[in-house]
């Protein structure tokens, strides 16, 4: 690290100001940054949605989005200028000595067209090389990237290759042309933790070995620990901290750098309890005639208890809900709450049924209708549960806006007029509406910032104290686990690899999947990556 | 079996099953058309024995259903029936003496000239309008985007016969560089035909492009903001190469469905331009037929113009389907 420090500054923005157009008006993104790299260097560059991580990083390579403009400040690359620069001079830099590295490779790769031209398509449009040179050099890398098949991935289509082999491709193609330095704009986010580590791994290599400088960008402190010589924090558009990896993670001296981890300090103290509320026994489960999904799964959930159900995309998580719901009437099996059998299929419940259980989703924006206010979102179920009217319909909406520590001047506002904190919220209080006994979170903080995933876990376990809910709580991310959870159920591929209380799951022994899952992922040790590759050869 | 093969096989089918559909409205809604070929052709003098033998001789007196069935069989084996308007009602009662024309050759010197209308047209408005498109999508917002849109939707909201007119009072009075009339024959010479053909195919160029060229254009735009040509546009390509390497390739699906849409309506729906140009096309003999109450004629006609449809809407599928390479490569 002190190494790269002698190396001389590959390019430097100075009090770099942009502004984005949005309903009809100018808006500061970034105010006025500093950043600086070296040759060789990999700068970590940290903050929540919205701090103008990704379009600093783009500014980097003199690039502003659609809507977006420079406003002030510079950014040097040698003796030049890129905001001076017009589009022309800018695109001989593009591809050949800056690259990018996009968030969803799935996205950013052309449906139309084999990777292998992808990958050195920039490389023969500035005629660094001929095609034929080229393309074994891109062999070369997709090796060094431990991607299947070097010789034959480059044929597919990226339709024909996993998301991480995807991520992987794309490093790849960002090396081609042998950069100076590379955007990384969040590459791994899209990943489960356990393809993260590999694609961590090969990333780390690839960029050091060719001593690229490269700037990180991701949410992740964790992950950003183990890629970064050095960490700059932004928060709206502002520079709040700067220093090395190592001093950024013993001695952050920002409040707001310190409540990047908030998450990880909540930590429920796990109850057990013998009677259980719901009971699955030996589902299987499709979708139309394809193939399982869900292989004998069977699950107990204690009541007034949170079960957390983890595991990766693909392992049967949201289909168990769906199954418990009645949305998917499992192929076999049967579910047993309170006692009593549940009908499979949701239409041949009865209201009293559907009370009991209600569903918090992902993705609070495409589960409300974005036009009804939040006094017609809430008091639906009200209406349909309970027949209120009048007056009492709107105490009761307004209790319930209490209970979520939001006031009553919410009650006229549209999903639009709130932050994705307060949607969420919203979504919980029109769950708390119909008065159920058990309330399934799908993924409820996976798309939010971490400060609001930490108000919203404890918005959930101080309900959960108060109205003796049962929650279900289906997430992939173990540290939300470590916070909310009494029991935890690993699943994977379709089955339950192992379900138990929290403390027993989280000791060893574990079964191989739970090892590799734990092992996965990412802690605020800098050295965590090293550590986890050597134990792995 | 590929899975394209089988898409191919069941879209066929699908074919097949909307042509029969088509078949059956043909036929049912026909019969709700007013008026009587009989009773017309007979006049005021005609008498109910002459009226019964001329029905029983066209085949009018049975049922509908058999006589549906009867059509539908041989429309199968290529055969569309016998013309009514041929025959001489005088003859009504010597049935063996009838000089009734079929269906099919009536049909088929005008339906090669509607295609040669059609295919003419393309030739020209095809790659015209994807030049168009591609170059606005490129250009766009500028005074050359504008430009072109601005003329395009002038064009496609004036009447077609407005058009025309206004091609001929230029093109064929003022300056006397094509003829106004295109009453082409079997026996024309093909480079006559083509220059008999011109304003008639200029007209229809005109009328098609403004539909074919702001689709395009809008195909492309859609896929701009795309994050792959984001990161063409990082790899320092130009931005013709972003647009047609990037952007182009992902298009054609829309694209060629338009273009389906447009030829089909060179072929079906150009009676208004053929009666200016006096072009014997279809759409002109399906037009006469109707006045004439010649139905095998109008049912002959309306079912070649629902085999066009569903044909150009096949190959439309056939290029979204082997443009794309989620398809045509499976995982």
């Amino acid at each position: 690290m002190s190494k790269n420090r002698e190396n001389s500054i590959l390019l430097e923005m100075k009090n770099i100001s942009i502004e984005g157009y949005s309903d009809e008006v100018w808006h500061p993104i970034i105010k006025g940054v500093d950043l600086q790299i070296h040759r060789g260097e990999i700068l970590g560059l940290i903050g929540e949605s919205g701090a103008g991580k990704s379009t600093l990083g783009l500014a980097a390579m003199g690039f502003v989005r659609a809507g977006c403009r420079f406003t002030g400040g510079s950014v040097l690359f040698g003796d030049q200028d890129l905001t001076k620069m017009n589009e022309i001079e800018k695109r001989e830099l593009w591809g050949t000595k800056f690259s990018y590295v996009a968030q969803s490779a799935a996205a950013a790769f052309n449906p139309a067209h084999r990777l292998i031209n992808q990958t050195i398509e920039a490389s023969i449009s500035h005629g660094i090389s001929k095609t034929e040179t080229l393309e074994q050099e891109a062999i070369t890398l997709y090796e060094e990237m431990q991607l299947p098949n070097p010789t034959e991935i480059g044929d597919r289509f990226p339709h024909q290759v996993s998301g991480g082999q995807l991520q992987r491709t794309m490093t790849a193609m960002a090396m081609s042309s042998k950069p100076d330095l590379i955007i990384f704009d969040e590459p791994t986010t899209a990943l489960d933790v356990t393809t993260q580590v590999n694609v961590l791994a090969t990333i780390r290599n690839i960029v050091k070995e060719h001593n690229t400088a490269a700037i990180y960008i991701t949410h992740d402190l964790a992950v950003v620990a183990q890629m970064a010589d050095r960490i700059q924090v932004l928060r709206y558009g502002n520079t709040i901290e700067e220093s090395e990896t190592n001093k950024m993670l013993k001695t952050p001296k920002e409040d707001y750098t310190k409540s990047l981890w908030a998450v990880r300090s909540i930590k429920k103290k796990e109850n057990k309890n013998k009677e259980k509320i719901l009971t699955i026994n030996n589902i299987d489960a499709s979708y139309g005639s394809g193939p399982k999904v869900l292989q004998n799964v069977s699950i107990e959930v204690p009541k007034g208890g949170t079960v957390a159900i983890v595991g990766e995309s693909g392992s049967g998580k949201s289909t168990t809900a769906r199954v418990v719901t009645g949305l998917l009437p499992p192929d076999k099996g049967e579910i047993i709450f309170q006692g009593q059998k549940l009908t499979p299929n949701l239409s041949d419940r009865s209201k009293e049924d559907l009370r009991k259980i209600q569903m918090v989703y992902q993705s609070p924006d495409t589960s409300m209708n974005p036009k009804h206010t939040v006094r017609d979102i809430i008091g639906r179920p009200l209406e349909f549960y309970h027949n209120m009217k009048g007056k009492e319909y709107t105490n009761r909406v307004i209790d319930l806006l209490k209970m979520i520590e939001l006031d009553e001047t919410f009650i006229d506002r549209l999903p639009s007029e709130l932050s994705g904190g307060q949607k969420q919220r919203i979504c919980i209080a029109r769950a708390l509406a119909a008065e159920p006994d058990l309330i399934i979170c799908d993924e409820v903080t996976s798309a939010l910032d971490q400060i609001v995933q930490e108000g919203i876990l404890k918005l959930l376990l101080r309900l959960q104290k108060e109205l003796s809910i049962t929650y279900i709580f289906i997430t992939h991310d173990i540290a939300t686990v470590k916070a909310i959870s009494d029991e935890v159920v690993v699943m994977h591929n379709g089955l339950v690899v192992e379900q138990g209380m929290k403390s027993e799951i989280f000791s060893p022994p574990h079964p191989d999947y739970t090892k590799l899952l734990l092992s996965s992922v990412p802690e605020m040790d800098p050295n965590w990556l090293t550590k986890i590759l050597s134990s792995k050869k | 079996m590929h899975p394209i093969l089988s898409t191919l096989i069941k879209r066929i089918g699908l074919g097949i099953v909307s042509l029969f559909f088509v078949s059956l409205i043909i036929f049912s809604s026909i019969q709700l058309l007013p008026g009587d070929f009989v009773e017309a052709q007979l006049g005021q003098a005609r008498t109910e024995e002459t009226v019964a033998a001329f029905r029983k001789e066209l085949g009018l007196d049975k049922p509908y259903h058999i006589r549906y069935v009867n059509w539908v069989t041989a429309a199968v084996q290529g055969d569309l029936g016998s013309t009514f308007s041929g025959r001489n009602a005088s003859y009504a009662n010597q049935p063996q003496q009838s000089t009734a024309r079929t269906v099919t050759s009536l049909l088929k010197p005008r339906l090669y000239n509607t295609f040669f209308l059609a295919a003419m047209t393309a030739i020209i408005a095809v790659p015209l309008s994807l030049l168009l498109g591609i170059t606005a999508a490129l250009y766009r917002n500028t005074f050359y985007d504008r430009a072109v849109n601005a003329s395009a939707l002038t064009t496609i909201s004036m009447p077609e016969f407005f058009v025309a007119y206004i091609l001929i009072i230029f093109l064929a009075s003022i300056y006397q560089f094509f003829p106004s009339l295109s009453n082409v024959t079997s026996s024309t010479p093909f480079l006559e035909r083509v220059y008999l053909s011109i304003l008639p195919a200029l007209t229809l160029t005109l009328v098609t492009v403004a539909h074919m060229m702001r689709m395009t254009r809008a195909a492309i735009i859609n896929l701009l903001s795309s994050p792959y040509i984001e990161m063409a546009e990082l790899k320092g390509l130009s931005r013709s190469k972003v647009i047609i390497k990037h952007a182009l390739p992902n298009a054609w699906a829309p694209i060629s469905n338009i273009i389906a849409f447009n030829l089909a309506y060179l072929i079906v729906g150009v009676v208004v331009v053929e009666v200016v140009f006096v072009y014997p096309g279809v759409g002109q003999l399906m037009v006469d037929s109707v006045i004439k109450r010649d139905i095998p004629v109008v049912q002959g006609c309306a079912l070649v113009f629902a085999l066009t449809y569903i044909l150009l809407n096949l190959l439309a599928d056939v290029i979204s389907i082997i443009t794309n390479p989620r398809l045509l490569y499976p995982k």
